[in-house]
């Protein structure tokens, strides 16, 4: 049962093959033998899990079940939840338990998913590769030597490895899409406000969106369906109508289901910097597009080679401020010693936050100084809109982008931890619908030679969800990347 | 060597909405520390703000009240510093574009009307409280008060006096009320000024270098902070020194500024655009929506009084001092009636004769007076239509004040006998009596001491126990006395 997707999980549950107990404690034994190589949890809570796949069961006997009710899933421990610890996979946090919950964490406990635990992350989000973690690095299930990608590896990991049917992680720059590749599962980043940022700890606000990950595009949808909608805690997210995000993917056009799909290809993505392998998975993926009557055509986004250095002004600036109130007042570590308020602060942060979070902090207050907002922080904001028109440019021409999501499969632990620049090229190819707002997601399209997920990146205009899905859908239909499970780990 | 003084004020006036500015917690004053402070107020990992339109609502009337310019987009931002009553780490503001930009306040300025323009009026939220008393060397921090809402009102440095600045304060201090955005209470903190201060020789065009001094909540303090402060600067400078720009406090105790911090020690704020709210959208719709709450403005007011009751210039400005005086008068003299200047002249006079001194002897304000506006325009009746004296009306007022006979003007007349006797017949009887007892007394007039006359109406007042009417008992005595 651990190899099903959730859609046929839900189907099995519906028809009493087997329980949510069942299918949870399956889950969590599979985490009690798996994920000490893995580390892919921070916290795990099988009486609250079985408890919840009791009253999934019990909705179930009565007939009121849903699409994810019983499901086993796991959250990014950075969103926020009542009862279990929420550490941002920081010493900061390390003891810290929210009084309430996040909203998509909300919204799936009402979905009637079941919450096995919390998912190992870069500290803050702040990552490519999971490895700044207080916790200890997360480790890729299909090779231990190498990083799962970041900064939601554990989440990736965890669906990866089947301790979780899916999960949820946050997307700053890259943060879903990226792990989802370098795990070999899918990962979606919605629109900017589709998800409600109420109860995720901010990292940049103006690009956090938290996103479902799961084993195959049709599950993200049911994921997403239950994540989506309007919160008016959180003034940034959208007032739309309710919006069933398989509606596509349920529709029957025959064996042509992309004929009236146009697939943007630009240069910008398939240039010098892509690993080989990389390329040949991502051309092979862009042949069956074709083979299912998709049209691919060449399109342009001359400024999106500049989404680095804008993300590096825009995210550290706004995460500079974010992370002010962990200051050792009211919650969180304090430092145990201190002379004054200046040393309390001072050693307080210090010793709360590693090594990356301060180095981000740094940069943010830098670029908002007196002196050089004008030339950092307001003329990245001005690139980004250019980077913006860019992308309305070319969806004149196409439904969707394609593209490598990550210029290379995963690297080993510690391979680049030193080189933050190189840590940073990672997600070259995400960021921009971070800066754009867009949806984008990430499906598996093949390995490397050290048989290491390939993960292929669609983007969209805003909204564009249902499509994205869809087309994802269709080419898992014709291929079987997102069915093969890493051995690795056992 | 004369000096000219320069003053602009910053004042802070906390909006009278129920809860705060990006929460739903209450704003009410005086609870136990820290229960007013919901997840957002603390800060709490993962909260977000979320505008309340209340806020937003009292700064438009605030714009239309001053003819400021509302702007139709403007941006909320991050003011970031670390201090432990700041929960998140930044306070939100508003910076490059505020609110309302413009305006201007007339205020009676020591020299006759001045016209004090202003810079911007914008929202922000309040800090918290630190408590460094009774910790035992630990610092107490309450957080009921952050996130309280705030309109900051910048005027130009245009104020040319201690005096000046004080009256430009007490007259902000009842445009904010007399508007309903603020309760004015000064004692609890939803007013309170920064001031900054500078000095320069007359005639000179440069400004001098101004300090603030910081967090004034009392009109004299006000008053007494900058005045001090300009005594400090000019003997600085006449002395060969020169005036350090810096944040100053006034210690009320001492009566003196002293500097907090000085200008290197400037934080640098790195505002920017706060990203968790979008731009404030304020549509033409909306703005006439709130022009239907605005009330009359007390200038306007002030000069309809002048115009429709003839009232002298001071006795309209005392009577518009407040919207709750303003409705008094005018509910008062509707309910008298009659000639509209007559009523009104008198309704005045009592106002800011009795009614002022019961007020101010009871510490009262009118809002809660013993005697309503109907109540006093019941007494103001009586003596107009001669039923009583002037002088008996005194007598009642008190009693209505006292609440005796339920404060009926008419049954304390009735029940203490106070009507005045004015029957021809009754006066010429009490006067015939009192010359036929004092025939000494009218020998003495006779012989030609006009004081005897005075004494005489005297007698028959004290006959009456003071109700005859005088004006009649002068005609009749003289009469009498001529025969």
């Amino acid at each position: 049962m651990i190899d099903a997707s959730i859609a046929e999980l839900s189907a099995s549950l519906r028809a009493k093959r087997f329980s949510s107990v069942e299918l949870t404690q399956a889950h969590l034994a599979r985490i009690e033998s798996l994920d000490g190589k893995l580390n892919a949890f921070i916290s795990v809570d099988a009486g609250r899990a079985i408890a919840d796949a009791r009253a999934a069961d019990d909705s179930i006997g009565k007939g009121e079940n849903g699409a994810l009710t019983g499901i086993p899933i796991a959250h990014k421990d950075i969103l926020v939840t009542a009862g279990m610890r929420t550490t941002c996979g920081s010493r900061m946090l390390a003891n810290y338990t929210s009084p309430f919950d996040a909203h998509v964490v909300d919204r799936l406990a009402r979905a009637g998913t079941v919450l096995l635990g919390k998912t190992n992350m870069d500290e803050f989000a702040m990552g490519s590769s999971s490895e700044t973690s207080y916790f200890g690095p997360v480790r890729n299930p299909w090779h231990l030597d190498y990083v799962p990608g970041g900064s939601s590896g554990g989440s990736a990991a965890a669906v990866a490895a089947r301790l979780v049917a899916g999960g949820t992680g946050t997307d700053t720059g890259g943060s879903i899409r990226q792990p989802a590749a370098m795990s070999g599962v899918c990962g979606l980043k919605p629109t900017y406000g589709v998800c409600s940022r109420y109860g995720l700890v901010a990292f940049a606000s103006s690009l956090d969106q938290a996103g479902p990950f799961a084993r195959s595009a049709e599950d993200l949808a049911l994921l997403l369906n239950a994540m989506a909608g309007h919160d008016p805690r959180d003034s940034t997210s959208l007032e739309r109508a309710e919006e069933d995000y398989a509606r596509l993917i349920r529709e029957d056009r025959g064996a042509k289901p992309l004929a009236d799909i146009r697939i943007g290809l630009p240069a910008e993505y398939f240039g010098a910097g892509v690993d080989a392998a990389v390329a040949r998975a991502i051309d092979e993926a862009l042949a069956v597009f074709r083979t299912l009557g998709a049209e691919t055509v060449a399109v342009a986004l001359p400024n999106v080679k500049l989404a680095i250095p804008v993300y590096y002004v825009i995210a550290p600036a706004e995460a500079s401020s974010n992370l002010s109130r962990f200051d050792g007042v009211r919650y969180g570590h304090r430092a145990a010693t201190y002379a004054d308020l200046a040393d309390m602060y001072a050693k307080t942060r210090a010793e709360g936050f590693g090594a990356e979070v301060k180095r981000r902090i740094l940069v943010g207050t830098y670029v908002l100084s007196h002196g050089y907002y004008d030339a950092y922080y307001l003329k990245a904001q001005q690139v980004r809109r250019l980077i913006a028109d860019d992308f309305r440019a070319a969806y004149a021409k196409c439904d969707a982008i394609a593209g490598p999501t990550s210029p290379t499969a995963a690297f080993k632990i510690g391979a680049k931890s030193d080189d933050p620049v190189q840590m940073y090229l990672n997600d070259i190819f995400t960021i921009a619908a971070n800066l754009t707002g867009a949806p984008a997601l990430s499906i598996p399209c093949g390995f490397d030679r050290s048989g290491l997920p390939i993960g292929l990146q669609l983007q969209g205009p805003a909204f564009t969800e249902a499509k994205l899905l869809d087309v994802a859908h269709r080419f898992q239909q014709a291929t079987d990347w997102h069915r093969r499970f890493p051995a690795g780990t056992e | 060597m004369s000096w000219e003084v320069v003053i602009g004020l910053e004042t802070h006036a906390q909006l009278s909405t129920a809860s705060k500015i990006f929460s739903g917690a209450s704003t009410a004053f005086g609870a136990a520390p820290n229960t007013q402070a919901s997840a957002v107020d603390i800060a709490l990992p993962g909260v977000l703000p979320v505008l309340n339109r209340g806020a937003v609502e009292r700064a438009i009337r605030f714009g239309l009240a001053v003819g400021g310019t509302i702007s139709r987009r403007s941006v909320f931002a991050r003011k970031n510093y670390f201090y432990p009553d700041l929960p998140k780490g930044y306070q939100i503001s508003q910076y490059e574009v505020p609110v309302v930009q413009g305006g201007t306040l007339t205020i009676a300025a020591a020299e006759g009307e001045q016209v004090v323009r202003l810079t911007r009026a914008h929202l922000e939220e309040d800090a918290g409280k630190s408590l460094h008393e009774d910790y035992h060397g630990m610092s107490g921090i309450d957080l009921n008060r952050a996130g309280t809402p705030l309109l900051e009102i910048v005027s130009e440095p245009e104020l040319r006096s201690a005096a000046d600045a004080v009256t430009y304060a007490r007259t902000l201090h009842a445009l904010v009320r007399w508007i309903g955005i603020c309760d004015g209470n000064m004692q609890e903190g939803s007013f309170r000024c920064d001031a900054n201060v500078s000095v320069r020789r007359q005639g000179d065009s440069k400004l001098g270098t101004r300090c603030e001094i910081k967090n004034l909540n009392s009109f004299r303090f006000l008053q007494h902070a900058i005045e001090f402060e300009v005594r400090r600067q000019i003997e600085l400078i006449e002395d060969g020194g020169t005036v350090v720009q810096e944040t100053r406090l006034y210690d009320p105790d001492r009566g003196e500024t002293r500097p907090m911090r000085g200008k290197e020690d400037a934080q640098d704020y790195r505002y920017f655009p706060d990203p968790d709210l979008p731009p404030l959208a304020i549509d033409e719709a909306w703005i006439e929506r709130e022009k239907k709450y605005m009330p009359e403005l007390p200038q306007a007011m002030r000069a309809r009084f002048v115009a429709t009751y003839a009232l002298p210039a001071h006795d309209a400005a005392a009577l518009t001092a407040d919207r709750e005086t303003a409705g008094y008068f005018e509910a008062a003299v509707e309910s008298l009636g009659g000639d509209r200047t007559t009523a009104g002249k008198l309704v005045a006079n009592w106002m800011l004769g009795e009614l002022a001194a019961a007020l101010n002897r009871d510490g009262r304000t009118i809002a809660s007076a013993s005697i309503h506006a109907d109540g006093l325009a019941a007494l103001l009746r009586r003596i107009a239509d001669g039923t009583i004296s002037g002088k008996m009306g005194k007598e009642v007022f008190e009693a209505m004040w006292a609440g005796e006979r339920g404060g009926d003007a008419d049954a304390i007349i009735a029940a203490n006998g106070l009507q005045q006797i004015s029957d021809a017949g009754a006066i010429d009887k009490v006067v015939d009596d009192v010359l036929a007892a004092n025939a000494a007394i009218v020998a003495e007039f006779r012989a030609g001491k006009e004081k005897a006359f005075q004494s005489l109406v005297g007698r028959a007042m004290a006959a009456t126990k003071g109700k005859a009417d005088p004006a009649k008992v002068n005609v009749a005595l003289k009469r009498k006395l001529a025969d």
